[in-house]
């Protein structure tokens, strides 16, 4: 009797893994507000919104692509070149802000589809592919970069963080929940969506019910370039300067934000509510921890221990919804 | 599913011949074109090839040297390790404190400690790919980034400096027994010899290109793959131990945040540009030293040449994908090609 | 020769039974093997015949049933129990690494102790060793050589070499001939027969029946998982060992009326892709079925494959109601109005954690929903119209897949290609590993899909259904077609020899080759 309940528990948690995600949320935020009375400020708690948004932008674009089974780890790197070419067009160039924008969009959209070309046309594997961009957008950012910071924004674009929509809510937060319903609204509810799921479980299954597999693998890998862009708009923005050293080692925070929410690593499972969930834990986390004084980098403990934790987990759960 | 590889294999078969060349030639081409980067920079800058600078040279690649022999063998092994900088670093900074503290210290004790506290790094990671079954490129994304933070926690942030570590240590660098090849370099050739004899003379060492070539078939032969796996990555992380010492002693200092930043890549460039196909199967000892010397010898003609450092990074990358690509379409041609969804 | 054959089994198998989800594989399943005796095990696809060899070697452990080796009862519940006892299974598909060289691939992994980990690998020794292994066979092969760049039947010789150097007693091969030229077969045969001298018992199996008979002492055949017989090859005949593999009551059958065939909807002409088929020309009007038997690896998937675009042909011509199409992918074979129930259901035809009504509407998404947009009611909706008109058995649309049973997910794919509203529709194995109940259905479903003027095109090597199905059958071997028969004038016998090559005297309605 008893038994069969846990088993009947752990099968839905391993079928909603979102429901550990909101429990892992709970508990952040319990934690966060022990660690400091700070922490239940709202201002206090909007404001430090600003900072993790930019992993959770890249964390959805993310989500599709390990959604359709790839994975790419050039996120972070992408994002400080699109940051540092944006610059440079703008204060070395001097070409208009708002052209800028434009350009650093399609920037970012042709990193994507430099990754997604390789992935697609030559069949290699994303993760050898964005391992390499990984290190070649990081190493373009500092050739083109150098050691400086470059700064020269016009004053209407910089500050992003300090736009309070409604006299609370910061605009990051706002682009980032209205990017989060597009793409909780394009993965759920539209056919696009569709065909990324099934790609990731079953791949030749989607290929032989002519699905156009290369070309949705092409797309996700661009939207994840054109993700890096708004990034790096967003950063630069809240920053007001420039450098090749942005994000650094992002791409982990942000995979981890993606399993946390209970995407499978292979592909396949996971929505955007999860993803956005996770965010918010590691947000809290980051934000607890800050208010504690703990420092960035013993943090890092924390957050590689949560990735090993979530995926484990994941991966234990679906052995044991197998048998 | 039969009928489908033969197929490909009847296919390629007009190609193969060529392909099959080109990769038994594989070491020679990476020796050609550290020749050709040597020529170059020298006819460039004539200093390039003076004693001075084939030192600095010779001390560049040690490190590099030996984490690259580990990691190529995880590479075999169809797998990858990210988190080799941050294991170089914490066992780095847990000997210098060891130093700070106890200045007196057998060195040769440090060692061993070094090596078995990069095993134990490489063992949690081994036994996470291959008990628990999760991805290696997780794994080990998520422990480079708990160890980095682990080497925090330890210094508390503070470094240690040069007048901390032992003369003897810092010596290892710079004082040689013989030819006027430097101590560290000397260890690093062992590191390389044991790994031949390891990955050619040993059953347990053919197992890893067994498994990395068809782990299914290594599965139905009876091979231990799980617990190859996991010795594969306790060597690995070992390596990358004793690299840490071994950067105490090249660079004389442990600064927790710069410490084995990148390193990762650079081993992983070697390893790749080796011929190490991250398709799993193949990679030979011989190749990787190429590939570390090639990039130690990119590394300085940059400097000397007047090359920005930040070019670093982007020519490593771009090394990655090349080999990768090259690798690939090789692959293909021989009608080898395998499925790449193993190692995510 | 016959002497060496002892009375006495080497190993013996009573009553074994082995299901794997749903679907029986085996029931109560008796063998034996004697040493220095060939002994084939035949049947047609899906008897069972693999798995009870992987069982025998280890790689499945039956659900019931007992296994006596020399008279004991043994446990094999692992490949390296089965390989202490002295069998060694050899493989469908070779299990060689590719990137190792022929002498490790006949060493590695056989015969490692704790202790030999630790001494090193004496490669000359190992050379030597393989050179006198290969020579016992045989083989010219170099035991230096990279085993990638070998052919099948090098690769086969490397693991029989390999379970030589165990000594094995026991070697079980799995159509080891099946993609072996004529010379590379009698080559393979040599070999057997002189390991037959020497005292192995060897279990084989192939679909060539002629194969069959020149090499083996003893024949078992296996039907639908059942044991049906075991005859010495001097008792039995080609005529009746086919009789037992295919002998179900064809009155079971549905019968459909006669068809008046339509015009004609899909044509190809001397299609050909790389060695695999070539010269395959036919036709399939409206209203008719064509059925196309063969063996495993005949090619007929392959030619499936080329006019649904997964791996188009490269040569010869595709005409589809009389118009000459290119298809170079299954999007475009859609919209031609195409479809393609694939023979690997789990891997081709089905996403399995998806839903039933997700799968079902997977063919046809950008039709149903031009906008780009799901609408959730309309998927289920379509569901439980297919649910209710192929009477499909679940709880609930939303359903996963894989809870489903075979004969249900096979009623989900072809509800699939019914949504994209196909006018010809190729269907591969279509009722391969589903229970009677579900074949019937899927056979009414096809005379439906005729009358109502559909061409369908149905690959399958279950004889009976061929002859009871089709209006037309077309018969492939070796990647040509072999014979054409109508209705009237096939049967189980003629067609089977057109597909084996086997000249059978006396028949009327000779093969006729096509194309």
């Amino acid at each position: 009797m008893k038994a069969s309940f846990w088993r009947r528990l752990l099968s839905g948690v391993a079928r909603y893994p979102e429901w550990v995600t909101f429990l892992f949320l709970v508990a952040a935020f319990v934690v966060s507000a022990r660690l400091s009375p700070f922490f239940l400020d709202v201002f206090y708690i909007f404001d430090s919104t600003s900072y993790y948004v930019e992993i959770g932008i890249l964390a959805l674009a993310m989500t599709f692509v390990i959604i359709t089974g790839n994975i790419d780890l050039s996120v972070a790197s992408g994002l400080a070149l699109v940051a540092v070419v944006t610059a440079m067009l703008h204060v070395q160039l001097g070409l208009p802000m708002e052209i800028v924008i434009v350009l650093s969009l399609g920037f970012g959209a042709l990193l994507g589809l430099f990754n997604g070309l390789l992935v697609v046309k030559l069949g290699l594997p994303s993760l050898a592919v964005t391992l390499g961009t990984l290190a070649l957008f990081r190493g373009a950012a500092q050739i083109l970069a150098g050691d400086h910071s470059i700064s020269g924004f016009p004053e209407w674009f910089i500050g992003a963080d300090f736009v309070r929509v409604g006299g609370i809510v910061p605009l990051p937060l706002i682009v980032f929940i209205g990017l989060a319903v597009i793409f909780g609204l394009m993965l759920h509810k539209t056919v696009f969506g569709r065909y990324l799921y099934a790609i990731g479980a079953n791949e030749m299954a989607a290929r032989y019910a002519g699905l156009p597999v290369d070309r949705v693998k092409l797309a996700v890998f661009v939207v994840s370039g054109l993700m890096m862009s708004v990034g790096a708009l967003l950063k630069v923005s809240r920053l007001s300067v420039a450098r090749y050293d942005l994000a650094m080692g992002w791409e982990l925070a942000v995979v981890t934000t993606v399993v946390l929410g209970g995407v499978h690593i292979y592909g396949g499972r996971g929505g955007i509510i999860g993803v956005v969930l996770a965010l918010f834990v590691i947000g809290f986390l980051r934000t607890g921890m800050g208010v504690a004084n703990i420092p960035q980098e013993n943090q890092l403990v924390v957050i590689g221990l949560l990735l090993l934790v979530a995926v484990g987990l994941g991966i234990l759960l679906e052995r044991f919804r197998r048998n | 599913m039969s009928e489908k590889g033969t197929l490909i294999e009847v296919e390629a078969s007009r190609g193969r011949s060529v392909a099959a060349t080109v990769l038994r030639f594989r070491e020679l081409g990476i020796a050609f074109f550290v020749l050709l980067i040597v020529a170059v920079a020298t006819l460039k800058e004539p200093r390039f090839i003076d004693a001075a600078n084939l030192r600095n040279i010779l001390l560049y690649i040690p490190l590099i040297l030996i984490v690259a022999m580990g990691q190529m063998m995880v590479i075999v092994s169809r797998n990858i390790d990210l988190s080799v900088g941050s294991t170089l670093a914490f066992s780095a900074i847990v000997i210098g404190y060891l130093f700070v503290n106890q200045p007196d210290f057998p060195i040769w004790l440090a060692a061993v400690l070094a090596v078995l506290i990069g095993a134990v790094l490489g063992a949690v990671n081994g036994a996470l790919v291959a008990w628990v079954g999760i991805p290696a490129i997780i794994v080990t994304l998520g422990t480079m980034s708990v160890y980095r933070g682990m080497v925090f926690i330890y210094s508390g942030g503070r470094q240690v400096s040069g007048a901390d570590l032992p003369e003897d240590l810092i010596d290892l660098a710079r004082t040689s027994p013989v030819f006027g090849i430097p101590w560290i370099l000397i260890l690093a050739l062992i590191v390389v010899i044991l790994a031949y004899l390891f990955l050619r003379y040993t059953e347990t060492g053919r197992e890893i290109y067994a498994i990395g070539s068809n782990p299914r078939a290594a599965e139905l032969r009876g091979i231990p793959v799980k617990l190859n796996l996991f010795l594969v990555f306790t060597i690995c992380g070992a390596l990358a131990g004793l690299a840490g010492i071994l950067f105490a002693s090249r660079f004389g200092y442990v600064n927790p945040a710069n410490t084995g930043v990148n390193f990762e890549l650079i081993v992983i460039s070697a390893a790749i540009i080796g011929g190490a196909n991250v398709f799993g199967g193949s990679g030979t000892v011989l190749g990787t030293v190429f590939g570390c010397l090639l990039i130690g010898v990119i590394h300085n003609a940059l400097s000397v040449l007047g090359i920005s450092g930040f070019w670093q990074t982007a020519i490593y990358g771009l090394a990655i994908i090349l080999a990768v690509a090259l690798d690939a379409v090789l692959q293909r041609r021989l009608g080898k090609r395998k499925e790449g969804a193993d190692l995510l | 020769m016959r002497s060496t054959i002892s009375e006495r089994p080497l190993l013996q198998a009573r009553g074994i039974s082995k299901a794997f989800g749903v679907v029986r594989v085996l029931d109560e399943v008796d063998f034996d093997l004697r040493a220095g005796e060939v002994h084939s095990l035949l049947g047609e696809n899906g008897a069972g015949k693999s798995t009870l060899l992987k069982i025998f070697g280890g790689v499945h452990r039956a659900d019931q049933g007992e296994m006596l080796y020399r008279g004991e009862p043994a446990t094999v519940d692992h490949p390296q129990k089965a390989r202490e006892l002295g069998i060694a299974l050899i493989h469908q598909e070779p299990l060689t690494f590719p990137d190792l060289d022929v002498a490790e691939n006949i060493f590695l992994g056989h015969g490692t102790t704790w202790k030999s980990r630790f001494i090193p690998i004496k490669w000359k020794d190992r050379y030597r060793e393989a050179r006198r292994l290969l020579d016992e066979l045989g083989v010219r092969l170099d035991p230096r050589a990279r085993v990638h760049g070998l052919s099948t039947a090098d690769q086969q010789m490397v693991e029989m070499a390999g379970a030589l150097s165990q000594n094995a007693r026991i070697l079980l091969m799995d159509e080891p001939t099946a993609s072996l030229t004529p010379e590379e077969t009698r080559e393979l045969f040599r070999i057997v027969q002189r390991l037959r001298e020497q005292g192995t018992a060897i279990v084989f199996i192939s679909h060539r029946l002629e194969e069959v008979f020149s090499l083996s002492d003893r024949i078992t055949v296996l039907r639908d998982g059942k044991f049906v017989a075991t005859r010495r090859k001097e008792e039995t005949s080609i005529e009746e060992v086919i009789r037992m593999m295919v002998g179900r009551p064809l009155g079971k059958f549905y019968e459909r009326e006669e068809a008046i065939p339509g015009k004609t909807l899909l044509k190809v002409e001397s299609l050909g892709r790389g060695r695999r088929f070539s010269g395959v020309s036919f036709e399939v009007r409206a209203g008719e079925i064509v059925g196309m038997a063969g063996l495993v690896g005949a090619g007929r998937t392959d030619v499936a494959s080329a006019i649904f675009g997964i791996r188009p042909a490269d040569t010869g011509k595709i005409e589809i109601r009389g118009e000459a199409v290119r298809i170079d992918n299954p999007a475009q074979a859609i919209r031609l109005k195409l479809a393609y129930v694939p023979e690997d259901r789990q891997h081709h035809g089905l996403v399995l954690p998806f839903s039933v009504a997700g799968n079902v509407t997977m063919a046809s998404l950008r039709r149903l929903f031009p906008r780009g947009w799901l609408r959730p009611p309309r998927e289920r909706e379509l569901a439980e119209d297919y649910r209710t008109r192929l009477s499909i058995n679940l709880r609930d649309t939303s359903q996963p897949v894989w809870e489903l049973s075979g004969g249900n997910q096979q009623k989900v794919v072809l509800s699939k290609w019914l949504i994209t509203e196909p006018e010809i529709l190729i269907l591969d194995e279509p009722t391969r590993g589903i229970d009677v109940g579900a074949k019937q259905e899927v056979h009414h479903l096809m005379g439906e899909l005729c009358r109502q003027g559909k061409a369908v095109l149905m690959i399958s090597s279950d004889l009976p259904e061929v002859l009871a199905l089709s209006d037309r059958i077309l018969v492939m071997r070796e990647g040509r077609l072999t014979g054409h028969f109508r209705r009237e004038e096939a049967t189980a016998e003629n067609v089977m020899a057109a597909a084996t090559g086997q000249p059978l005297p006396g028949e009327k309605g000779t093969p006729v080759s096509s194309g």
